[in-house]
């Protein structure tokens, strides 16, 4: 059941959940002064269509153009997760976008927790009604069909922040990543890649805590970002662990709605009529609940898990960019120090001296391109809050008056019902 | 209903005519036929006077006079409030205020109030099983005995009294005193809704007497009558396995099946109401957990409105978390308590039916005494043995007069119990139609609360620049 679910916009069951907001808002929230080509729509990528094979999901990559340096104004190429993260790591890598906050990779497609209610489900089926049962799993393929919209969604945004990106655009990868149709051989992580990126990070991690102790950075503005990215990026961490775990109860919830709905059912069939079709309606309700409870929490993951995650991996981003920064501040300072040492020494004065104001200029640089950046992220999260919080206040409002709703009505038809 | 004027009749005890009036308004309505009859040694019951002895036997059994009493009887209310603990550790104990208000003219004023301990309503419980189970009588359950509870409660420091209500750092114990004050509630309520039970001089002693009850020794866990009660109750069940009935009432055959039936039922959908009630407990918890993460985060935010929507947000998610804990109460006091209450009811009927059977029991012994003392007598007859022949004869008229006396009772069990059954069943359905209507009515209300926090919320989030 799991394997092989097409994605398809006029989905029914997926048309009440609505589209990922951190998409939308975050393309919405894009710096407008940067942000003048996407107007003229002379660079647009969107995943038309996503397929799930076995652990692989295959987006489909769809490119609309007038840039000339694309050879066709339109193609579609098919993508894999890896692939994605391989096109973030060339930015990474590149020393040009040091100073850029590069938009994190989309996280890895994970099914894990849909898989493992269905094998849940599977063991229980024999306590289960048969009702129970499909109802159980209709909720299931519900949250997994989310799941896989979400994911879809995440990988779009990242695509379409670099192709709104003045800079990010023009990049080689990119355009080879939207145009090539052959497979990139960005190799599934293996296990040495897997010891790979963990030492990768551990270098990383402690690059910043060693840069962090050794080089004194004399920048206000700096100190006060990092410390407020370091905080921050914890407080949102923990946030997003714990709404999680609220929003996942909260589908346990309405999943309770369903045993109790099927045994008011069960009772109904024992009763004299009139009873009868008062408890049928009744669990009729319980399940109308369900459902209503459900969407809540699919929302409430939707609008804040959601906005709270994507800045999470943001804010890494940001702090990224810092490190960098505190690297090349580093290097800066190791060519001073060598500029200093050859004057001692009177030798190769010359060398050093450019390396130094190259370093210099380097470091400048950077630092503006950074702060630029910063304050930027800076807008661009509270935009992208904002829209989130309150289209989950607005989600939350409609729910419980739809919820209110269903009670006052059915409410009415029971008690008009002898 | 010929035998049963002759039985008011035989019991009838004059010097009671000159009691109080309300007294004679008791006996009138009093359905004491049956009872009499069964249990003939309750005098008590019996107060039935000359001059109602007309009435009593016009009206009796008559199915209006069923609708009279239960119409009156209707109008006995019994709250219980202000559950207050009363002496400090082992000894203490916790004591419920009952307000009964009635306009039953049996009772001498119209409302009224004393002050009871959990074991004074076990203790009418067991009371009222002894009169009236072995007539067929359900008798509403009475509350469960929680050492484990009960313990808890003396050992919380709570003073001695303050009334434990008001008190949140004792939450579990005030939601144990809560969710047993209901059950007492309910209780009595039912006691006070029987045609019968309502006007026993017990239930009424209990409801009205100024005076504290004469503890209830029997009732307490520990005692040697509670180990009896339990080597009783091993026998019994014993009993009930393995003896089997030949059912000959189809009546009794298609209700018996339909309260099993019933109970499985029950059962399923008292361990669904049950894992709702943890599961929205839980989120709760949850809801607590992130707000305090969102307000962790909202402090950190350096930009100004919107570290205020966000400690705005927490704040709604602390509202949320009460609100989740009142619905996650909604699921188990009006819905999971009154199942389980419905199971507790259902082993009352189980018990009456099971009364039923001993008396069937009891029949059927008496007939086979009959057979074999028939058979002796034969015998006799055979061996031409007068004096055998007369001591058996005489053994015959005793025993035949026991199987007319074991026949007829049983056949007063089983009126009695399909009439009990009728009720029960009517105001079953109406109950749990109640309950259905008051459970979503409550659940109405969260919502109602919900979209006042998150109205309240929206404009916070649109404040954000």
């Amino acid at each position: 059941m799991m394997d092989c679910v097409e994605e398809t916009n006029n989905d029914p069951l997926t048309a009440a959940i609505s589209s990922p907001s951190s998409g939308d808002s975050n393309m919405d929230k894009k710096k407008p002064s940067e942000n003048v080509s996407l107007a003229d729509n002379s660079l647009l990528v969107d995943i038309s269509d996503a397929l799930s094979e076995k652990e692989k999901v295959k987006f489909t990559v769809h490119t609309k153009t007038t840039l000339p340096e694309f050879q066709k104004s339109e193609f579609l190429v098919v993508r894999q997760h890896e692939e994605f993260v391989w096109l973030h790591d060339r930015y990474e890598e590149n020393e040009e976008y040091a100073g850029y906050i590069i938009p994190p990779a989309p996280p890895k497609p994970d099914f894990d927790a849909s898989r493992e209610k269905l094998q849940r489900l599977g063991e229980g089926e024999g306590a289960l009604t048969r009702e129970e049962f499909l109802k159980m799993k209709e909720e299931l393929e519900d949250e997994y069909l989310a799941t896989f919209k979400k994911t879809v969604a995440m990988h779009e945004v990242f695509l379409q922040r670099l192709a709104a990106h003045p800079v990010f655009r023009k990049d080689a990868h990119l355009r080879v990543f939207l145009e090539y149709e052959q497979d990139l051989c960005a190799k599934p992580r293996g296990k040495m890649d897997l010891i790979g990126g963990l030492v990768r990070s551990m270098t990383t991690t402690t690059d910043e805590i060693y840069l962090g102790a050794t080089v004194r950075d004399v920048n206000d503005f700096f100190e006060q970002e990092t410390a407020f990215l370091q905080e921050y990026y914890s407080h949102l961490k923990e946030a997003v662990a714990r709404v999680d775990r609220m929003t996942a109860k909260h589908k346990e919830v309405a999943d309770a709605h369903i045993k109790l709905s099927s045994c008011i059912t069960q009772l109904a069939t024992r009763e004299q009529p009139p009873s009868e079709r008062f408890l049928t309606r009744a669990a009729d309700t319980f399940d109308k609940c369900r459902k209503i409870e459900g969407r809540m929490a699919s929302d409430q993951d939707l609008k804040l898990a959601d906005t709270l995650r994507y800045y999470m991996r943001d804010t890494h981003a940001a702090k990224a960019v810092l490190v960098r920064r505190l690297r090349c501040l580093a290097a800066y300072e190791a060519a001073n120090r060598n500029l200093e040492r050859a004057r001692a020494k009177n030798k190769d004065v010359h060398a050093a001296e450019q390396a130094q104001s190259e370093a210099c200029a380097k470091f400048e640089q950077l630092s503006a391109r950074a702060r630029e950046e910063l304050i930027d992220f800076r807008t661009r999260r509270v935009g992208a809050f904002k829209k989130s919080l309150v289209e989950l206040a607005e989600l939350e409002i409609k729910h419980a008056r739809a919820q209110q709703e269903l009670f006052r009505k059915s409410l009415q038809m029971l008690k008009e019902c002898q | 209903m010929s035998e049963d004027s002759v039985a008011p009749f035989s019991s009838v005890d004059i010097n009671n005519e000159n009691r109080d009036d309300e007294d004679l308004f008791a006996s009138a309505v009093q359905e004491v036929s049956l009872d009499s009859e069964v249990n003939g040694v309750r005098d008590s019951l019996e107060k039935i006077s000359i001059v109602d002895a007309a009435v009593t036997t016009a009206s009796i059994g008559s199915p209006i006079m069923e609708e009279i009493v239960t119409e009156r009887a209707n109008n006995i209310i019994v709250t219980i409030t202000e559950p207050q603990k009363i002496g400090e550790g082992m000894s203490s104990y916790v004591a419920y205020r009952i307000l009964t208000k009635t306009n039953m003219p049996i009772f001498n004023k119209h409302e009224f109030g004393v002050l009871r301990r959990f074991s004074d309503f076990l203790g009418l419980h067991e009371k009222l099983s002894e009169k009236y189970l072995r007539s067929g009588r359900i008798i509403p359950p009475a509350p469960e005995k929680s050492i484990v509870g009960t313990t808890k409660l003396k050992m919380s420091s709570t003073s001695s009294t303050e009334s434990i209500n008001g008190n949140s750092g004792t939450n579990a114990h005030t939601q144990f005193v809560e969710r047993r004050r209901a059950a007492l509630e309910r209780f009595l309520n039912r006691l006070a809704q029987h045609p019968v039970l309502c006007i026993d001089p017990d239930f009424r002693e209990f409801l009205e007497s100024d005076t504290e009850l004469p503890k209830a020794t029997s009732t307490s866990a520990l005692s040697g009558a509670g180990m009896m009660r339990l080597l009783n109750k091993v026998g019994e069940t014993v009993n009930k396995i393995t003896y089997r009935m030949d059912e000959s009432d189809p009546w009794f055959e298609e209700r018996i099946a339909r309260v099993e039936s019933l109970e499985a039922g029950l059962r399923r959908m008292c361990g669904a109401c049950e894992a709702l009630a943890s599961e929205r407990r839980e989120l709760s918890v949850r809801s607590h957990e992130a707000a305090r993460c969102i307000a962790a985060a909202s402090a950190a935010d350096p930009h100004a409105p919107l570290s205020r929507a966000l400690s705005n947000l927490s704040d709604v998610y602390d509202k949320v978390e009460h609100l989740r804990v009142e619905q996650s109460n909604t699921d188990f006091y009006v819905l999971t308590e009154h199942i389980k209450d419905y199971l507790g009811l259902i082993a009352s009927i189980k018990d009456v039916f099971h009364e039923r059977v001993k008396v069937f029991q009891n029949w059927q012994h008496a007939e086979m005494q009959l057979n074999k003392r028939r058979e002796n007598k034969a015998k006799a007859e055979i061996a031409n043995r007068p004096e055998k022949i007369e001591l058996a004869s005489n053994e015959i008229i005793e025993w035949e007069s026991k199987v007319e006396r074991c026949h007829t009772e049983f056949d007063t069990i089983s009126r009695v119990i399909k009439k009990e059954l009728e009720r029960w069943e009517e105001i079953r359905v109406s109950e749990l139609r109640a309950t259905i209507l008051r459970y979503l009515e409550e659940h109405m209300k969260h919502q109602a609360q919900s979209i006042r926090y998150w109205d309240g919320f929206l404009p916070e989030a649109h404040a954000i620049k």
